[in-house]
């Protein structure tokens, strides 16, 4: 069996950065990734705030990175992983097609997409449900799409459909949003932006493709049909880390490790937005993935 | 085997006439696009790995007759053909494993 040095899962800008330290080090570094690489950035219209780079889209950012983290000499594999085992002086990371070994590990799984939890989300995901309005909002040129959820992503996602839908809703379970009241007010003053406050969708209508929500009014209880032909949800993210919590240690999901990147496990190491931590932006997630990797090679010299 | 990349152009051999010998897998993107542009590193790896299967990609962009043509509304979108006709299409990212399938069966 090959064993790697540095086995990354998780192929974000945590991951990938950890892969071009680890890589640059002369290490044997695998980062497996159970979908795509990237991350949540990818679907980043725009990107800002990174230092160096005044302006850059994610999906630039995200191949930028990749190639550099791959012409390193970091290699790549698309599979999913369901527990990692420790052994007496290495790790055995179980992926679907068997384990691979690997001396020390460093986690960046990140955090996904909260689906909504309504019935035929994933009949309809593509199909008129998106979570990301940057990629699909432009299918929606002059139609009528609908937004749902209370924070930065809800309301970023409201303004950059107003630009192209004839009609956005933007629903919300509460009365205040937790997004950016600045931005809020932006979209408010959008004529073709409709904010329903105190509202659920509760049912997709439609065949074949998304077709019109059902919004339940939580105050009155009273139920309205809407007809749309894209509904964009954005109720947050969540962690998976759960099937390693046999080796380590968690909090609310999230794995328990300080600014040092360690985990309760020695030889493990956690980066990036999977990791108990109060600030989740991108360049903090390259700054884990270095920490991560300059800790996992500190680890490994010492062992 | 390397990625094709099919245009109006030569759309006819080498995806309808091809995939009379080999199933020809469509990788259907945009530049913009970041799940298309982070799903292409796999479909690269899966044409290197496969040789059962010709593996093009479509730029919807410059390719909209092609786009109209299979009915994409989201990309990433990706079609199998065999025998010259549709046998299979998959809507958004998904995972390498089930990308295999599709192709292999």
């Amino acid at each position: 069996m090959t064993e790697y040095d540095i086995l990354v899962v998780g192929g974000g800008t945590a991951g990938m950065t950890a892969g071009i330290y680890g890589a640059r080090a002369g290490k044997k570094v695998l980062v497996l990734e159970e979908l795509i690489c990237g991350g949540q950035i990818v679907n980043a219209a725009e990107v800002e705030n990174y230092p160096g780079i005044p302006s850059v889209s994610g999906a630039d950012f995200s191949a930028a990175l990749f190639d550099q983290a791959s012409n390193a000499g970091a290699e790549f594999d698309f599979q999913s992983v369901d527990a990692i085992r420790k052994e007496a002086d290495h790790f055995l990371v179980d992926t679907p097609s068997g384990p691979i070994a690997a001396r020390a590990v460093i986690l960046a799984t990140g955090a996904k997409n909260r689906p909504l939890g309504v019935d035929r989300e994933d009949t309809f995901t593509g199909r008129g449900v998106s979570y990301c309005a940057t990629c699909d909002g432009a299918f929606y040129r002059g139609k009528t799409v609908a937004v749902v959820g209370g924070g930065n992503t809800a309301l970023d996602d409201a303004l950059v459909l107003s630009e192209l839908a004839a009609k956005v809703y933007l629903i919300h379970r509460r009365d205040e949003f937790r997004g950016e009241k600045s931005t809020l007010e932006l979209a408010e003053t959008k004529e073709n932006v409709t904010v329903l406050r105190s509202s659920a969708v509760t049912a997709l209508q439609g065949e074949k493709k998304l077709a019109g929500i059902t919004v339940k009014d939580l105050k009155t209880g009273s139920e309205q049909e809407i007809p749309v032909d894209g509904l964009f949800i954005a109720v947050g993210q969540m962690p998976q880390n759960d099937r390693f919590s046999d080796l380590i240690e968690l909090e609310n999901g999230y794995i328990r490790a300080g600014e040092d990147c360690r985990t309760s496990c020695p030889g493990i190491f956690a980066a990036g937005d999977c990791r108990t931590k109060t600030v989740r932006q991108l360049a903090t997630a390259a700054g884990d993935g270095a920490v991560a990797a300059l800790a996992a090679l500190e680890y490994l010299q010492k062992k | 085997m390397s990625v094709l990349t099919i245009t109006t152009d030569n759309f006819r051999e080498a995806v309808i006439d091809a995939s009379k010998e080999k199933p020809v897998l469509i990788d259907f993107w945009a530049s913009w696009c970041g799940p298309c542009r982070m799903l292409s590193p796999v479909v690269d790896q899966i044409a290197e790995e496969q040789d059962s299967v010709i593996v093009g990609k479509v730029n919807v962009d410059e390719q909209p007759e092609l786009a109209a043509a299979f009915d994409v509304q989201s990309i990433p979108t990706l079609v199998l053909i065999k025998n010259g006709e549709v046998a299979d299409v998959s809507v958004g990212v998904r995972p390498k494993p089930a990308i295999l399938k599709m192709i292999n069966g």
